[in-house]
């Protein structure tokens, strides 16, 4: 047994005495193909909606509440999924964004928002989390669709146009200052400013 | 034969009596709906479900809208649909609470919004007075249901002077 598992290192630590160098290379790059594809499609795999709503967590409390709302359903049928907003699109954000959900995977595990009565003790919590991240970044996931140089003032209500126009035109504002909770309910606003 | 014959065919006229009867029953079921007599607002029988007219999208106005009478609560004139108003938040005070009018500009709610039943008053908008969409409506492009023949209190006043300088 030692053996072999000595043979296999030797092999290991100088493969080219064993096989030839095409060989290598052209393993090489297949191997690299194979495990960069498949690290994509299973990372792809977790960024859609029908991941997110497998665990009730998602499924049964702010699932249930984005399709009310107009980012779920609408006169034109064109809709966000859960990724669109709360997963960054460019690659090396989005695994950084992956890298913090592994906290997520442990509140799966360990059950911390396991029933509607926990969910809702951790939603300011959970919701305060978003409103920073989208605070930093200049609500990057707002504006991958809503672009504010394209925005028509005239034919937005008199109340948008004033808004829009002033305090987000002069980047004193971003959109989640204002539009929280435009596509899960609030959580007690208690204290956040603008509220 | 002929015996099985005829009480086949008593058999069937039976059948088709008991039929009648029941398609009887059922018409007569259909025309006396209590309550079918009244107008209402339905426009349908009781036990019929009519489509319901198409949405209409809330009015978005410039401004605020005319009071009618002197005691009404004024008209909501934007969308106001999309509002949480619940015991976590009520996200119409984010624009007209006392602490947020300087900013959005928008009308502060009245003084005795603030007074408790009592009529005293609180630091905070009275819990009677919370639910806004109690009283406060958005208005939307629908024709009415029934005729109004509401007349604003100036024109009965105008009304009834005329009449005695006649």
């Amino acid at each position: 047994m030692i053996e072999i598992l000595k043979k296999a290192w030797r092999i290991l630590c100088k493969p080219s005495v064993h096989y030839s160098l095409g060989f290598l290379t052209v393993g090489g790059f297949v191997a690299g193909i194979i495990f960069w594809g498949g690290f994509n499609t299973a990372l792809e795999a977790t960024n859609t909606e029908k991941f997110c709503i497998s665990c009730h967590e998602m499924r049964d409390n702010v699932y249930q509440e984005l399709k009310t709302t107009i980012h779920f359903t609408n006169r034109s049928g064109v809709r966000a999924t859960c990724p669109d907003c709360h997963v960054p699109h460019k690659w090396t954000n989005k695994i950084a964004r992956k890298m913090q959900a592994s906290k997520e995977v442990w509140g799966k595990i360990f059950g911390t928002i396991n029933t509607r009565e926990k969910f809702e003790a951790h939603r300011r919590e959970l919701a305060e989390h978003e409103w920073a991240r989208l605070k930093a970044n200049d609500s990057l996931e707002c504006r991958n669709c809503h672009n504010f140089n394209y925005m028509d003032f005239t034919r937005q209500s008199p109340r948008a146009a004033r808004a829009h126009s002033t305090a987000l035109a002069s980047g004193e504002k971003t959109c989640i200052d204002c539009h929280k909770g435009i596509a899960h309910h609030l959580p007690d606003m208690k204290g956040v400013k603008g509220f | 034969m002929k015996t099985s014959k005829k009480s086949f065919a008593k058999i069937t006229a039976l059948l088709m009596l008991t039929g009648t009867a029941f398609i009887a029953v059922g018409a007569v079921a259909e025309k006396t709906i209590r309550g079918d007599h009244f107008a209402t607002l339905r426009h349908a029988p009781l036990n019929t479900e009519p489509t319901p007219p198409p949405l209409t999208n809330e009015k978005e106005h410039h401004g605020s809208l005319a009071r009618n009478y002197p005691a009404q609560a004024p008209i909501i004139p934007h969308q106001a649909h999309k509002y949480q108003i619940n015991r976590k938040v009520n996200q119409c005070l984010s624009c007209h609470d006392r602490s947020r009018v300087h900013e959005s500009k928008a009308p502060m709610i009245a003084i005795s919004h603030y007074l408790t039943r009592n009529n005293h008053f609180l630091a905070q908008v009275s819990p009677r007075r919370y639910f806004c969409t109690q009283c406060h409506v958005s208005q939307e492009s629908s024709t009415p249901l029934v005729k109004n023949t509401f007349v604003d209190v100036d024109k009965l006043v105008e009304a009834s002077a005329n009449k005695k300088q006649h």
